[in-house]
């Protein structure tokens, strides 16, 4: 790999190597400019994959240098519901290591669909939400969701269906097994009325590309890919990125601030070391993709004389429209066993209850998928029905009795953008490297709970429709944060609006860049992976062509 | 190092695949002892030698993880060796509870002599007596730290030092194959369309 010393003018510093981070790496450096690559965590198993572990009490308990995830204790996070509350320690982690959050993944890969991108125009205004229209449309994005899908890798199913969005190619890839949840999902759908549709998921079913197809080993979703079959950014983009001979990938780096010059342009990035020591890395420009709460947070932190409110915020949007990820969970237990702890997270999804419908009184919608990932210690912990007994001869009768006969519904539903739901700086509370923790201010639209409630009696409809039994559905209740966070650096034409314009360009700052969770303006059905992908690819061509047109330093 | 050392370090650290080597190395001695009190009790009628515990200790807490999971027709905790898995646990990656367990096992006294003021310790109670004491401490801190550990233990791999023979995964069929084919379950075995 490459190396730059840090007094190097680079073309590019990326702050984050995840679902953005790594494609606009690979696209920037196979393109011919120097490329600095910023990672807060580590490289993981990075090219010696077949390490990672499958071994449930380790992968719970890894060592600093194995962390795929944020460790809460050190990149500490406040939350609270409102302005008039005291946040409280806050359990909010992403994805923290090469390739970021795409390693640990459940890997759904929805695109967006057409209206998604038009909501205020389709719905009109609601009361207290800051639903908005993006500037782009689906149709300037679908190439990008197609490239997107082809160099990623992802299974799936095209459908001709209203509740899916249109694809102009199809996967290029098979689906991954239905699984006996999926088949329950068909069974009910078939008693119902409803669509049953393979999801589409960042895991490939067979080989691709030169990578292995998924062997289902079942210790999936938090765990890294023993066999390469996720998709993720480190076994994809990095990887092409660092063969280019452009791009150096630098681990446990902890970007505290984002350099500007008098002029209002970025001169390169402050952050730690693995030693906490402070290295400044010139820059021509600066793409920043470490996920929603991150970027945020790192652009509040950049506050100097020209841009007190910190960099990019002339408009005070920067951290607000923040969306954590709602999701409903209902169960039951099926006389015969489903044995879903095999394969994927999930593998179908009822699609019919995407869009909303005015007759249902709120606006929102949601995804629901057939899930089943009961690992061996979180079932014996958490996996039971909650009447059953905790110990002794009950529990271990009903360890029995429940083992692989659950079937769970997790619903993706709707959380609408409000300027008041934000992440800032905590005024008190430090991170390990002594940087104002990220505070999270969050309480979700009254919509959005009705929404979630519709799911929860949609999920007990279909489980009663294939006769689950004792179906357990706690009351419902909104994110505090998590891996789906989006908004906070909201894309749109009006700069007093928002954060940066349709092709991701900061609108205060000419050379800054941001691309990842942060731009969505609004958040589609909490499935955002895939329109992240889309969005980075379309925003590096852009930036190719610009920055082939004139030089960087005219950008 | 003598040869004969350093391979068996190699494969101490090889067993314990996905730890960095630099974290094994500085938990190096408690992993290693507790590594070979496994390998120890592996071998039926072995005396155990423990790494956090008295004798007297793991007694106790072996009879609270045997009334949490009992043995009857099929293994319970005390089959699987869970009381290998928590002793180990508690000289690595729960390091952080050993005092958890020293103040919880006097609350365990305490609970045992104020139900039955006359009996010596916990584990020399009657089986329904040691259910009446952990019934009367079920929501403690304690208590449900043993729990999580228990079935921690039961179910996590038995490199760790419990279920033993996988008897925690026999329990609930589980396959251990990480490598599996569709159909998976019933549902999904049976023809189209399915209905």
């Amino acid at each position: 790999m490459i190396q730059f010393t840090p007094s190097t003018d680079v073309d590019f510093v990326i702050i984050g190597s995840g679902a953005a981070g790594g494609i606009m790496a690979k696209q920037l450096s196979t393109n011919g400019f120097k490329v600095v690559v910023l990672e807060q965590g580590g490289w993981g198993k990075y090219g010696k994959e077949h390490e990672y572990t499958k071994d449930e009490w380790l992968n719970d308990h890894p060592s600093p240098e194995d962390r795929l995830m944020s460790d809460p204790s050190r990149q500490r996070n406040t939350f609270r519901r409102n302005d008039k509350e005291n946040a409280t320690a806050g359990t909010h982690s992403y994805g923290c290591v090469v390739g970021g959050g795409t390693v640990t993944y459940g890997g759904s890969s929805w695109r967006h669909l057409p209206w998604e991108f038009n909501e205020l125009s389709h719905v009109g205004p609601i009361a207290g939400s800051g639903l908005a229209d993006w500037p782009i449309t689906y149709d300037e994005l679908e190439p990008y969701y197609t490239q997107a899908e082809w160099e990623m890798g992802i299974s799936g199913k095209r459908v001709n269906s209203p509740f899916v969005a249109p694809m102009s190619k199809d996967y290029p890839v098979p689906p991954v097994p239905l699984k006996a949840s999926g088949a329950l999902f068909e069974m009910g759908a078939a008693k119902l009325g409803l669509t049953v549709v393979n999801g589409p998921i960042a895991i490939i079913s067979q080989p691709y590309m030169g990578r292995s197809g998924c062997v289902n080993c079942g210790m999936c979703s938090g765990f890294g890919c023993h066999v390469k079959a996720r998709s993720s950014s480190a076994v994809t983009m990095i990887p092409l990125a660092v063969a280019s001979g452009n791009c150096e990938v630098r681990v446990n780096s902890y970007v505290r601030e984002i350099s500007t010059d008098a002029s209002g342009r970025v001169t390169g990035v402050t952050y730690f070391d693995k030693d906490k020591k402070e290295v400044f890395q010139k820059a021509k420009a600066v793409v920043l993709s470490a996920n929603a709460g991150e970027s945020a947070r790192l652009l509040l932190m950049s506050k100097s004389a020209r841009f007190p409110q910190g960099l990019a915020n002339s408009s005070g949007v920067v951290g607000r429209y923040l969306m954590l990820g709602n999701t409903v969970n209902v169960s039951g237990i099926m006389d015969q066993p489903l044995n879903d702890y095999k394969g994927v997270v999930t593998g179908a999804g009822i699609v019919d209850f995407v869009p909303s419908d005015p007759k249902r009184g709120f606006y929102g919608g949601g995804r629901m998928t057939a899930r089943g990932f009961d690992t061996p210690i979180n079932y014996g912990l958490r996996g039971l029905h909650p009447d059953s007994p905790k110990w002794g001869a009950g529990y271990k009768k009903a360890l029995m009795a429940e083992a692989n006969h659950k079937f769970t519904i997790t619903s993706f539903v709707t959380q609408q953008p409000l300027e008041t739901n934000r992440v800032d700086l905590d005024p008190q509370v430090k991170d390990d490297w002594g940087l104002p923790a990220l505070r999270i201010t969050s309480t979700s639209h009254a919509d959005d709970f009705k929404s979630m409630e519709f799911f929860r009696q949609k999920s007990i409809e279909i489980l009663e429709a294939v006769g689950a039994k004792r179906i357990w559905a706690g009351p419902v209740s909104d994110s505090r944060g998590g891996a789906h966070n989006r908004g906070t650096c909201r894309m749109g034409n009006d700069p007093k609006t928002s954060v940066v314009n349709k092709f991701n360009r900061a609108h205060d700052v000419p050379n800054l860049f941001i691309v990842d969770g942060s731009n969505l303006v609004t958040g589609g059905r909490n499935h955002p992976t895939m329109t992240i992908q889309a969005l980075a690819f379309r925003a590096a061509d852009n930036i190719i062509r610009n920055a082939r047109r004139g030089t960087l330093n005219n950008l | 190092m003598r040869p004969q050392q350093r391979s068996r370090r190699q494969f101490l650290i090889e067993s314990v695949a996905g730890l960095g080597g630099a974290w094994v190395a500085a938990n190096y001695a408690g992993i290693m002892e507790a590594q070979a009190f496994v390998q120890q009790a592996a071998g039926s009628g072995q005396p155990i030698k423990l790494a956090f515990f008295t004798e007297a200790q793991a007694a106790e807490v072996d009879a609270m993880a045997a009334q949490i999971i009992p043995s009857d027709a099929t293994p319970g905790a005390r089959e699987a060796h869970v009381i290998n898995f928590i002793d180990r646990a508690l000289v690595t990656f729960e390091k952080n509870q050993q005092q958890a367990y020293v103040k919880g096992l006097q609350e365990l006294d305490t609970q045992t002599k104020t139900l039955f003021p006359v009996a010596p310790r916990f584990s020399a109670l009657t089986a329904e007596q040691q259910v009446q004491v952990l019934t009367a401490m079920e929501k403690t801190p304690f208590f449900n730290l043993v729990r999580t550990h228990t079935v921690t233990g039961f179910f996590a791999s038995p490199i760790h030092g419990g279920n033993y023979n996988k008897v925690g995964w026999k329990l609930v069929n589980y396959d251990d194959s990480l490598n599996h084919k569709p159909p998976f379950g019933y549902y999904d075995a049976q023809p189209l369309p399915r209905r």
